[in-house]
């Protein structure tokens, strides 16, 4: 049998129910290999071996006396810091909220409790959801296992690497203008967004509540699709989750057809500030699905230049009132609560010393938009952006099931790089964020390496609302062609971690 | 503290005209708060009706209570107003340590509802009242300062917040300016309050209670000089918590800014609070250097849409609006209409009805309410409904006084007994032995007793000059210790001496 870290979550599940392995050993695995490599990786913020194996023990029980477990049930899974959960702290990779340990668990902590899945650890992120690299993180950056003097993407980056460097099969995330597939796409593994108001937000420490939506990752597409199914669904404590059946995307990744699909390659989403390696790839992606049957057309969506612009005003406003709950007064950080200095102050202090830069940024910049006098010409004027751009989104898929784009313009870059340049930093989700400010689904899936440097590029399927599971259909056609194609999977040429 | 110089209001009167508007919050009597599960009962112990929603706590969400929709609608809908069939919360953003989220979830631009009235009866007319809006939003945990000259979070020793009352739903009515009342301004503000009390209550809704802070009113005004035809600076007067205080906080602002005024001084546009005690009112923030609250749509809620069906099977079922009930009263009771507003403007229209239904004559309600109970309630500074007596209390006095068992001046004795809480007005009367003495035989022996000690008047009686006989019943009632009947023993006296 492989490694059991090397076994997909399908194999898993598999091995698990035919008794060829326990949960406790499957969790042991995953808890020896956190130990062994995630000091150089730091994915996570908190391993959770304790509770991990006492969940398993309680599977393994389960199972022996008979009892019929979902596909889950035993399989490790990493939780990015940003869902609440009882019995471990949730930090949101924020000094504020250092030492804070939620009273109750989101509800996707709780399917994925129900599912028998095994929570083993909290993984990094940018502060509170905001950046693209994990460098934002007040606990240091993650580190991208293909090379790890370089950024694993963000802010879900400690959820891609963890996945990517066998410290666990699944991760969730949360996708706010790309957290889950620029991250997936530059670490060479798969992720989704899937669309918004179908995995709930209740227990996600909100970045931007018009935008957040929890996905999963995983190294292979079947295996992003258990997960998708497991934590989705109507959730009555979240006003914005739809109330509909999930799309059938286990289904959909297992049938893996896209002959007759109509596929729309968006050309606004290329040409300058693009890696070379990365149009390449992708456009090799394209002739192979075409290759596959699918009927490949461009399509061009003329707003989507302004999505940055208008998410840099949209998501920051939001920010600004959801972050002013962070004050001291009820819980996290406290800082010079002297018995002189009134509430206010301490207000002040510690929102000064708990806040890192870029978190302070986005809550100035979203004050200033959100302001009187200023409120129409910026939150009002992104918003009608965000309009245009769904316009955009309907029109196109009037003409197709699909669109591609790459995940990213340019693959991993080095630590350091751009920490110091917001805007470049901002770049990297300009493929990502439409699809956010769309509020539907979108998927990251591994196409091949870039020529130049060697590193992951992603595919990024778009589909309308509620189509997930055409997501799946896609990406599980690519997968297998590409695979095929490779010998082996992508990620199996991740040396990273080799020396 | 500084101390104003005040005008006296009816000087001020002369020479200015007011314009108020009142900003009245009603906390709607929903089982549970307004996005959560939490139970809204008033004076459970600090912080035990708490959950991760009502206390903000990071990644909790709100969901609607539908039940805080209905209401709202039924108060918009017994205010004449139109429903919106589609509207939005906004987030208020301010920080204070009561507000778990350091922002409320409120209605900005999209109130539920809009553009309605309430008339409201004033002395022997009728004055209607512009509604601007009726809307929906949370109300804040309470902060409790301790130390400090103050009582306000500025020079306190340190601070208790309790979150048992944040998220309880909270309905704003706020009204149009409303003008032209001249000197009857603070009678119409209070008049107002009333009214819409009554009408909340009658919709149950809410229990509006101003003393347990479920009515809580913001009273604007501003004055102009008369004819001048513009309107002045508005102050606006929070913490309003009776009906009296309304009248008073108005009576005040206009004493005050007419003083202002007359001194050539330009009145701050500012929020003031009102003293309960000294009736003044004292300068808060002022509202030219007021926070900007960043109102923006709430992306935690989907718009609320309620359908034309709804809103009129909401409409069908709404109870019977106060003024019709008035007229209703009226009728039934044959009373003149000034009467009826008069027991409505002291709060006593729902008293009277109620003792009525406990079996009182509706003259005989009228009277206890208005007479002895209403200077008791003058006399304490209490509402008449904060006596310690009920409806079916006052019934039965009111009962036993036509059965000629009490007469009025027992009957005050009973009263204050009962108001001294010794039980109902059967039980005080056996404990006290209070009733008429209604036995002849025992009026008899008084009777005689008294014409043996006063031979001479009752000789000028036996005379014929009936008007003598006022000893004569002073000394039985004297002897029975009040409890006669004072015709009854004319009557016995008269029958003894002249034989009629």
């Amino acid at each position: 049998m492989t490694e059991l870290i090397r076994m997909t979550a399908a194999e898993l599940s598999a091995a698990l129910v035919n008794g060829e392995v326990s949960a406790t050993e499957v969790t042991q695995a995953h808890l020896d290999r956190i130990a062994a490599v995630d000091g150089r990786v730091h994915a996570f913020l908190h391993v959770a071996a304790d509770s991990a194996l006492a969940q398993a023990g309680v599977i393994d029980a389960r199972r022996r006396a008979g009892e019929a477990l979902g596909p889950l049930a035993g399989v490790p899974v990493a939780v990015k810091d940003v869902f609440t959960t009882i019995g471990m702290p949730t930090t949101c990779g924020s000094r504020i909220l250092e030492g804070w340990h939620p009273p109750y668990d989101a509800t996707i902590t709780r399917r994925l409790k129900q599912a028998g899945a095994i929570i083993v650890g909290k993984t990094n992120m940018d502060e509170f959801a905001m950046g693209s690299s994990t460098e934002n993180s007040a606990y240091g950056p993650s580190r991208n296992p293909w090379d790890l003097d370089r950024i694993p993407g963000g802010s879900s980056g400690g959820s891609a690497a963890a996945v990517a460097a066998y410290e666990a099969p699944l991760a969730i995330g949360t996708d706010t203008g790309g957290s889950i597939r620029q991250p997936a796409a530059v670490c060479g593994i798969v992720g989704t967004k899937p669309t918004y108001g179908g995995s709930s937000r209740y227990g996600v420490v909100a970045f931007a509540s018009s935008l957040d939506t929890p996905g999963p990752f995983g190294r292979t597409v079947l295996d992003t699709a258990l997960l998708h199914e497991a934590i989705s669904g109507h959730d009555p404590c979240d006003s914005t989750s739809i109330d509909a059946p999930v799309p059938p995307v286990v289904a959909a990744a297992r049938q893996g057809d896209v002959s007759g699909m109509r596929i729309g390659v968006v050309t606004d989403l290329s040409g300058e500030g693009y890696q070379p390696g990365v149009l390449s790839r992708f456009a090799e992606a394209v002739e192979l699905l075409e290759s596959l049957g699918a009927k490949v057309t461009e399509v061009s969506c003329p707003h989507f230049r302004y999505a940055l612009p208008a998410y840099y005003l949209i998501a920051p406003s939001e920010c600004s009132s959801n972050l002013a709950r962070f004050d001291a007064m009820r819980y996290g950080l406290r800082v010079g609560d002297d018995g002189v200095r009134d509430a206010e102050e301490v207000m002040a202090l510690t929102r000064e010393q708990g806040f890192g830069a870029e978190v302070k940024r986005r809550i100035i910049l979203g004050a200033y938009a959100l302001s009187s006098g200023y409120y129409d010409a910026y939150y009002g004027k992104a918003q009608q952006v965000r309009t245009l751009i769904i316009r955009d989104f309907d029109a196109a898929f009037a003409q197709v099931d699909v669109l591609v784009s790459p995940a990213t313009p340019t693959t991993a870059f080095p630590i350091g790089e751009r920490a110091d340049d917001p805007m470049a930093m901002y770049l990297a989700d300009l493929c990502t964020i439409p699809s956010d400010l769309a509020g539907n689904a979108a998927i990251s899936v591994p196409c091949g390496l870039a020529p130049e440097d060697g590193l992951p590029v992603g595919l990024h399927v778009m589909a309308p609302a509620l189509a997930d599971d055409r997501l799946y259909r896609v990406a599980a056609a690519a997968e297998a062609a590409l695979t095929g194609h490779w010998g082996q999977p992508l990620l199996t040429q991740a040396r990273g971690l080799d020396s | 503290m500084t101390t104003d110089t005040l005008v006296p209001f009816a000087e001020a009167m002369e020479r200015y005209e007011p314009v108020i508007g009142l900003e009245t919050h009603v906390e709607l009597g929903t089982r549970t708060k307004m996005f959560c599960g939490c139970t809204t009962l008033f004076g459970a112990p600090p912080n035990s009706q708490v959950c991760p929603v009502c206390l903000g706590l990071p990644g909790s969400l709100p969901v609607v209570n539908r039940v805080a929709i209905e209401y709202t609608i039924r108060i918009g809908l017994a205010l004449n107003c139109a429903i919106a069939g589609w509207c939005r919360f906004a987030r208020k953003n301010y920080f204070y340590p009561d507000m778990p989220k350091n922002f409320q979830i409120s209605q900005y631009d999209e109130p539920l509802c809009t553009n309605g009235w309430l008339d409201v009866p004033v002395g022997d007319r009728v004055v209607r009242v512009g509604i601007e809006r009726v809307h929906l939003e949370e109300d804040t945990g309470k902060s409790l300062h301790v130390g400090g000259a103050t009582g306000r979070i500025h020079g306190a020793d340190y601070s208790l917040v309790d979150y048992n009352r944040a998220g309880i739903p909270l309905v704003e009515i706020v009204t149009k300016p409303v003008d032209g009342t001249g000197a009857a301004a603070p009678e119409v503000a209070r008049a107002y309050v009333t009214e819409l009390r009554d009408l909340v209550r009658g919709l149950g809704v809410s229990d509006v209670r101003m003393e347990e802070g479920s009515l809580r009113c913001d009273v604007n005004t501003s004055l102009a000089p008369r004819g001048s035809g513009r309107w002045g600076t508005r102050t606006e007067t929070k913490n309003v918590n009776s009906l009296r205080s309304v009248e008073r906080a108005v009576r005040f602002e206009i004493e005050r800014q007419a003083a202002v005024l007359d001194s050539a001084g330009r009145v701050i546009q500012e929020t003031r609070h009102f003293h309960e005690d000294s009736g003044t009112t004292t300068s808060g923030r002022s509202k030219e250097e007021a926070q900007d609250y960043r109102y923006f749509p709430e992306p935690d809620l989907v718009p609320v849409a309620p359908s034309a069906q709804w809103v009129e099977e909401i409409r069908a079922a709404l109870p019977e609006a106060p003024s019709a009930r008035r007229e209703r009263l009226q009728r039934d009771w044959g009373l003149p209409e000034a009467e009826i507003t008069a027991l409505s403007n002291v709060g006593a229209l729902d008293l009277v009805a109620e003792t009525v239904a406990a079996g009182a004559s509706p003259d005989g309600a009228r009277k206890w309410w208005l007479g002895e109970l209403a200077r008791q309630a003058n006399d304490a500074g209490v509402e008449l409904a904060d006596l310690a007596i009920t409806p079916a209390q006052v019934a039965r006095i009111a009962e036993l006084v036509a059965a000629g068992t009490l007469n009025d001046r027992l009957a005050r004795a009973v009263i204050d007994a009962v108001l001294a809480g010794e039980g109902d007005p059967d039980d005080v009367v056996a404990a006290r032995g209070l009733g008429v003495v209604s036995d002849d035989a025992v009026l008899l022996a008084a009777v005689d007793a008294a014409i043996a000690a006063k031979p001479d008047v009752a000789a000028k009686v036996r005379e014929g000059k009936v008007s003598a006989v006022g000893p004569l019943v002073g000394a039985v009632m004297q002897a029975t210790g009040g409890q006669a009947d004072a015709a009854r023993v004319r009557e016995l006296i008269l029958e003894r001496l002249t034989g009629s």
